[in-house]
C-alpha cells in the first residue's frame, strides 16, 4: 500500500536551505566535541557560516536567481517550498544571526560560552523555517516541537541562576499545555474535513460552506484551538501571560533571537494554515467566519500590549509587552486574509512586517544586551541616562530601533504599519486599523520614554560594546533604515508570495 | 538621468549638510557653527533661485520632479516634488528662517554643538520637504520625520520642563497625524497611486467618486491632523508648554516655520481635495478659527510671562489664517497664505527677542524687566517694530495679512457676517496685550538694579534681527510682489472651490 517514495520524489532539492540547516546543525554536534572550551569561536564562525549559507541560497531562490529542486512541493506534498517559504526562511535566518552575533561576545564574559547555544539556536531556526514552509498539519505540529524545545532550553541557559530556570520552566510548562491545544485543534480540523493536507482542507471546507454541512461547527472548534496553540506562541492576548516573565529571566541575546525567531514561526504557519487552508470557508462576498475572531484578538493584543508597557520600569519587560502589541498589529493583517480574494495581499503585509521587525526588535534586545552588567543586572530604565554622552552610537542606534517599533517613517516599522494598515483597509476592517493607529501614538510615549532616558538625564550610562556586539547593532540599525528608506527591498521580497489555492 | 530640479537641490542640500556632522571626528564647536550657518545660508541664495525661476503665469506646479520609489501591482509611491503658488512662500519662508535661527544660536547654545546642529539641518530639510512633497506617502514621511529633530531640540535644550514639554509636543502632534494616515493610505489604494495632481485628475474626471459621506470623514482625518499642528482651539494645549520649554532657535522654527505645516496642509489637502465636505465644515473651522483668535489674545494678556504671552498670541494670529482659509475664495486664502509668511516672520522676531532677554537675565517674566529702552535703545527700538507688526500696524507687514484676511471673510460666500466681526475684534485685543507688553518690559522708570547693566545687542543678535526688520517692511509696503506669485494658483483653487458651492448651492 505504501510505496517508498523516489529521491526525485522527496524533492529535496526546493528544501535545501532548511536541510542543509539540520545537517550543519547535526554534524556541529559532533564536532563541538572536539572544541575545547576556550575556543568556541570556532562554533560560532562554523553556526554563522552554515546560516550565511542557507541566508544566500535562500536569497538567491527569492530572487529568482537560481531554482532549488523542481516545483513547489516536497517530501511528497508535506512541505511547500515557494515564496512565502523563501521569505519567512530569509527572515528566520537573519535574525539566527543576529542571535549569534549579539550572543557570541555575551556569552563570553558571562561565562556562559557553550557550544550547545549555536547548535540549539540552528535547531529552532530550522522549525521556524519549518513552520512557514508546512504543507500539512501534522508538519505543523512538529516545526512548532523543533522551534520550541530548543527555546526552552535556551530560556534556562543561565542555570543555576534561579530566574532563569523559572523562566524556562514557565515557558516549558506553557508551552507544551498550547501545543496540547494546537493538536486538538489538528485533530478536529481533521475530523472536519478528512484530510490533514492543506490542499485537501481547503477543498473540504469549500464544500462544508457549499452545503452548510455540520461539519462546519467541527471545523469552527478546531480553527479556534489551532488560534489558540498558534497565538500561544506569538504572544497573542489572551495566550500572552507568559511572554514578560519568560523575556525577563531569560538571557538577553536568547531573548533577541526568540522574541522574533518564534513570530516568524508563529506567523509563518498561521498564514499557512489560516491563510491557505482555512480560507476555504470564504463563501462567495462574505469572509471567512475566523475573521472576527482574528480581528477582535488582534485588537485587544495591540490595546493590552500597549498599555501595560507604559508602565513597566526593567527594559526587557517593556519590550516584552512591545513584542505583544506588535503580534497585535501583525494579526489584523492575518484577519484581513479572511477576507475574499486578499489571502496574497495580507500573506505579503504580514512577512513584509515580519521582515522589517527583524532587524527592529532584535536591534533593541541587543542594545540590551550591551548595557547588562555580567550578572544579567541593569536592565532597568535606570541604566539608560548617560548612554547618549557615554556610548552616542549606540544610543543613537538605540533611538532608530525605538523610532522603529513606534512606526515613525524612513524607519522599516513605519513601512510594516503601511502595509499593515493598507490591507486592513482594504479589508474593510476599519476599525482594526484605528485601533492600531491609536495605539501607536500610546506607544509612542514608552518608546520615546526610552530615548528620552539616553538624551535628556544625565547617569552613568553603562554599557559594554564589544566587536561582535557592535556588528550586530550596527548591522540590526543600518538595516532598519535602509528598509525603511528603500522599503522597495520589502516589497519586492514579498512580491511574489501567492497561496496557491485560487478561486 | 534625467535633468535633477532646483527643488530637489533646495530640499537635500541641509541633508547634505548634515553628513559631515555626522562622521567628521575632528570638526570644533565653532567650526560647526559655521558650517551650518553656511549650509542654511547657501540653501536660502539657491530658494532665491527657485523665486526668480517662478513662473507666476502658471497656476500649477514648476519645477517638479518625479521619480519612482516603490511600485507595486496596487499603487504607486513617488518622489514627486515641486513648487506652485501655495508653496513658493512657505517654503522661502522656511529657508529664511533658517539661517537666522542658527545664528541665534551661536551664543546660548554651548552644549552637545554637533548634535544641536545636526537637529537643525535635518529640521529644515523635513521642513522643506513637507512644503514641496506632492505625494501623499512623501509628505507623510516628512510630516512625521519633523517631529524628531524638535523632540530633541526641546528635550535637550530646553528649561527645566522641557521632558514634559517635549513629550507632550509629540504625542499630540502624532496622535494627531496617525488618523491622517489611514486616510492617506484609503485614498491611495482607491486611487491606485499616491501622487497628489493624479488625485486631483481622477477626482475631476469623475474616476475616483468617494461619496459624500467618506469625503467628511476624511476631511476631518486630515483636518484632525492639520487642526493640532496649527494649532486651532481646542487642540492648541501643548503650544505654550513646547514653546515656554524650548530654546529660543525652537520656538523661532515651531512658530515660525512648524506652525504654518498646519495651516499649509488645509489648502494643499482638504481644500482641494474635499471640496464639498470644506464647504459643509468651512462655518465649523471659521467659528472654531475666531474663538481661537480671542481666545488666545485674551489668554495672552493675562500672561505674565513674556514667552507664553507670544505662544498664545500665535494662537490668535494662526486663527486669523484659518479664517482666511476657510472663506473659501481667493482673497481670503491669498490674505491667509501671507499672513501665515509674515506670523513666521513676526513671531519668529518675537521669541528672538525675548530670547535675548533671557541670555541677558535668566527670566523671561515681565515684571522682571522695566525701562529698558534706557538701558538697551537699540533692542528696545527693533523689538518696537516687531511688536507693531505682530499688532497689525498699517505699512507693516501683519496689516497686510490681516486685512486682506477680514476682507476675504467679509466676501465670503459661506460665513456670515458675524464671524468677519468678532475676527475684527481680535485684532483690538492684539493692541491691548501687545502694547501692555511693550509698556511693561520697555517703558517705564529702569527701578531694578540688574536691569540697570544691561549691554545692548552685540553683532550675531543685530544680524539676526536685520533680515526680519527688512521684510517687516518689504511685506508691509510692497505687498502686492508676493500676491503676484500665488495669484494664478490661489486663483484656480478658489474658482474650483466656487464652482463646487455654486454646484450645491444650486441643489
Amino acid at each position: 500500500m505504501f510505496g517508498l517514495p523516489s529521491l526525485s520524489d522527496l524533492n529535496i532539492g526546493a528544501t535545501l536551505p532548511v536541510t542543509l540547516l539540520v545537517f550543519g546543525a547535526c554534524v556541529l554536534l559532533v564536532v563541538d566535541l572536539f572544541v575545547p572550551r576556550d575556543r568556541k569561536r570556532v562554533t560560532a564562525l562554523l553556526t554563522c557560516a552554515g546560516i550565511g549559507l542557507s541566508l544566500l541560497l535562500s536569497l538567491l531562490s527569492l530572487g529568482g536567481v537560481i531554482e532549488l529542486g523542481n516545483g513547489d512541493d516536497a517530501f511528497t506534498g508535506m512541505f511547500r517550498a515557494d515564496a512565502l517559504t523563501e521569505a519567512i526562511n530569509v527572515a528566520t535566518l537573519m535574525v539566527a544571526l543576529l542571535g549569534v552575533l549579539v550572543a557570541y561576545d555575551y556569552l563570553e564574559r558571562t561565562g556562559m560560552q557553550r557550544g550547545e547555544y549555536y547548535i540549539l539556536l540552528l535547531f529552532s531556526a530550522a522549525g521556524a523555517m519549518l513552520m512557514g514552509a508546512a504543507n500539512n498539519l501534522v508538519i505543523v505540529f512538529i516545526a512548532l516541537e523543533l522551534l520550541s524545545i530548543p527555546l526552552y532550553i535556551l530560556s534556562g541557559f543561565r542555570r543555576p541562576e534561579a530566574a532563569s530556570e523559572e523562566s524556562a520552566m514557565k515557558y516549558f510548562l506553557l508551552g507544551a499545555f498550547s501545543s496540547g491545544f494546537l493538536i486538538y485543534g489538528i485533530a478536529l480540523i481533521y475530523g472536519a474535513t478528512g484530510t490533514l493536507d492543506l490542499q485537501g482542507v481547503w477543498d473540504a471546507a469549500r464544500s462544508i460552506e457549499a452545503d452548510a454541512s455540520t461539519a462546519r461547527f467541527l471545523g469552527m472548534i478546531g480553527a479556534g484551538l489551532v488560534l489558540v496553540g498558534l497565538g500561544f506562541k506569538v504572544a497573542a492576548v489572551p495566550f500572552h501571560m507568559w511572554t514578560p516573565d519568560v523575556y525577563q529571566g531569560a538571557p538577553t541575546p536568547v531573548v533577541a533571537y526568540m522574541s522574533v525567531a518564534a513570530k516568524v514561526g508563529g506567523f509563518g504557519a498561521l498564514v499557512r494554515v489560516f491563510g491557505m487552508g482555512l480560507t476555504g470557508f470564504i463563501e462567495g462576498d462574505v469572509p471567512a467566519f475566523w475573521q472576527d475572531t482574528v480581528w477582535i484578538i488582534a485588537v485587544l493584543t495591540m490595546i493590552l500590549g500597549n498599555v501595560v508597557a507604559i508602565v513597566q520600569g526593567n527594559l526587557k519587560r517593556l519590550l516584552a509587552y512591545s513584542t505583544i502589541a506588535h503580534a497585535g498589529y501583525i494579526l489584523i493583517a492575518v484577519a484581513a486574509a479572511a477576507s475574499p480574494g486578499l489571502a496574497d495581499e495580507a500573506t505579503q503585509s504580514v512577512v513584509i512586517y515580519l521582515l522589517a521587525y527583524v532587524f527592529t526588535n532584535a536591534g533593541a534586545f541587543a542594545v540590551i544586551t550591551a548595557i547588562e552588567r555580567n550578572d544579567g543586572s541593569n536592565t532597568d530604565m535606570d541604566a539608560l541616562p548617560g548612554l547618549a554622552a557615554r556610548h552616542p552610537w549606540l544610543a543613537a542606534a538605540m533611538t532608530v530601533f525605538m523610532l522603529s517599533l513606534t512606526g515613525i517613517p524612513l524607519t522599516a516599522g513605519f513601512i510594516g504599519k503601511w502595509y499593515v494598515f493598507k490591507v486592513a483597509l482594504q479589508a474593510d476592517l476599519i476599525a482594526a486599523a484605528i485601533v492600531g493607529v491609536l495605539t501607536s501614538a500610546i506607544s509612542a510615549y514608552y518608546y520615546l520614554r526610552v530615548v528620552w532616558k539616553m538624551y535628556f538625564e544625565e547617569g552613568p550610562g553603562e554599557a559594554t560594546v564589544q566587536p561582535t556586539l557592535a556588528w550586530g547593532i550596527g548591522a540590526a540599525a543600518i538595516g532598519t533604515l535602509v528598509l525603511g528608506v528603500v522599503p522597495y527591498i520589502l516589497s519586492a521580497m514579498a512580491r511574489s508570495i501567492t497561496l496557491a489555492f485560487g478561486g | 538621468m534625467e535633468d535633477i530640479s532646483l527643488v530637489t537641490v533646495v530640499l537635500m542640500l541641509p541633508l547634505v549638510g548634515v553628513i559631515p556632522l555626522l562622521f567628521v571626528r575632528s570638526l570644533t564647536d565653532q567650526t560647526i557653527r559655521w558650517l551650518s550657518l553656511t549650509v542654511s545660508l547657501v540653501t536660502f541664495g539657491l530658494s532665491l533661485l527657485l523665486l526668480r525661476n517662478f513662473d507666476q503665469g502658471v497656476a500649477g506646479l514648476q519645477m517638479a520632479q518625479r521619480w519612482e520609489w516603490i511600485s507595486t501591482d496596487g499603487f504607486k509611491i513617488s518622489y514627486y516634488v515641486g513648487v506652485d503658488g501655495i508653496s513658493i512662500w512657505l517654503v522661502l519662508l522656511t529657508t529664511f528662517i533658517m539661517p537666522i535661527a542658527i545664528l541665534a544660536s551661536f551664543e546660548p547654545v554651548k552644549q552637545r554643538v554637533r548634535l544641536y546642529y545636526l537637529f537643525l539641518l535635518l529640521m529644515e530639510w523635513a521642513m522643506i520637504g513637507v512644503f514641496v512633497a506632492q505625494d501623499l506617502f512623501l509628505f507623510y514621511v516628512f510630516w512625521e520625520v519633523t517631529l524628531i529633530p524638535m523632540y530633541f531640540l526641546i528635550g535637550i535644550w530646553g528649561s527645566e520642563d522641557r521632558i514634559y514639554a517635549a513629550i507632550k509636543f509629540f504625542l499630540y502632534t502624532m496622535a494627531g497625524s496617525l488618523l491622517m494616515l489611514l486616510a492617506i493610505l484609503w485614498l491611495g489604494v482607491q486611487a491606485g497611486t499616491f501622487a497628489l495632481p493624479d488625485i486631483f485628475a481622477q477626482i475631476n474626471s469623475g474616476e475616483l467618486n468617494i461619496g459624500m459621506n467618506t469625503e467628511r470623514w476624511l476631511f476631518l482625518a486630515f483636518a484632525i491632523a492639520f487642526a493640532v499642528k496649527v494649532p486651532m482651539w481646542p487642540l492648541h494645549s501643548w503650544l505654550p508648554d513646547a514653546h515656554v520649554q524650548a530654546p529660543t532657535a525652537g520656538s523661532v522654527i515651531l512658530a515660525g516655520i512648524m506652525l504654518k505645516m498646519g495651516t499649509y496642509g488645509f489648502v494643499r489637502f482638504n481644500l482641494p481635495l474635499f471640496p464639498e465636505a470644506s464647504e459643509y465644515f468651512a462655518p465649523l473651522f471659521a467659528i472654531l478659527a475666531v474663538i481661537g483668535i480671542i481666545y488666545g489674545a485674551w489668554v495672552s494678556y493675562g500672561q505674565d510671562n513674556i514667552k507664553k504671552l507670544i505662544a498664545y498670541s500665535s494662537i490668535s494670529h494662526l486663527g486669523f489664517v484659518m479664517l482666511g482659509i476657510f472663506a473659501l475664495n481667493t482673497t481670503g486664502i491669498q490674505g491667509g497664505i501671507l499672513q501665515m509668511v509674515n506670523h513666521g516672520i513676526s513671531t519668529g522676531g518675537l521669541f528672538l527677542m525675548v530670547g535675548m532677554l533671557y541670555e541677558r537675565r535668566h527670566t523671561r517674566m515681565m515684571n522682571a524687566f522695566g525701562g529698558i529702552w534706557r538701558a538697551m535703545p537699540l533692542f528696545s527700538g527693533l523689538s518696537l517694530i516687531i511688536i507693531l507688526s505682530s499688532m497689525g500696524l498699517p505699512g507693516l507687514n501683519g496689516f497686510v495679512g490681516e486685512f486682506t484676511i477680514l476682507l476675504g471673510s467679509a466676501g465670503s460666500e459661506v460665513l456670515s457676517m458675524w464671524i468677519t466681526a468678532f475676527a475684527a475684534l481680535g485684532i483690538i485685543l492684539a493692541a491691548i496685550y501687545m502694547l501692555y507688553m511693550f509698556n511693561t518690559v520697555f517703558m517705564g522708570e529702569l527701578d531694578k538694579e540688574e536691569n540697570k547693566r544691561l549691554s545692548d545687542l552685540g553683532w550675531q543678535e543685530i544680524w539676526s534681527l536685520i533680515p526680519i526688520i527688512v521684510m517687516v517692511f518689504a511685506i508691509g509696503l510692497q505687498a502686492g510682489y508676493f500676491f503676484d506669485y500665488m495669484d494664478s494658483s490661489v486663483r484656480e483653487l478658489a474658482e474650483y472651490l466656487g464652482d463646487t458651492i455654486t454646484a450645491s448651492a444650486g441643489r
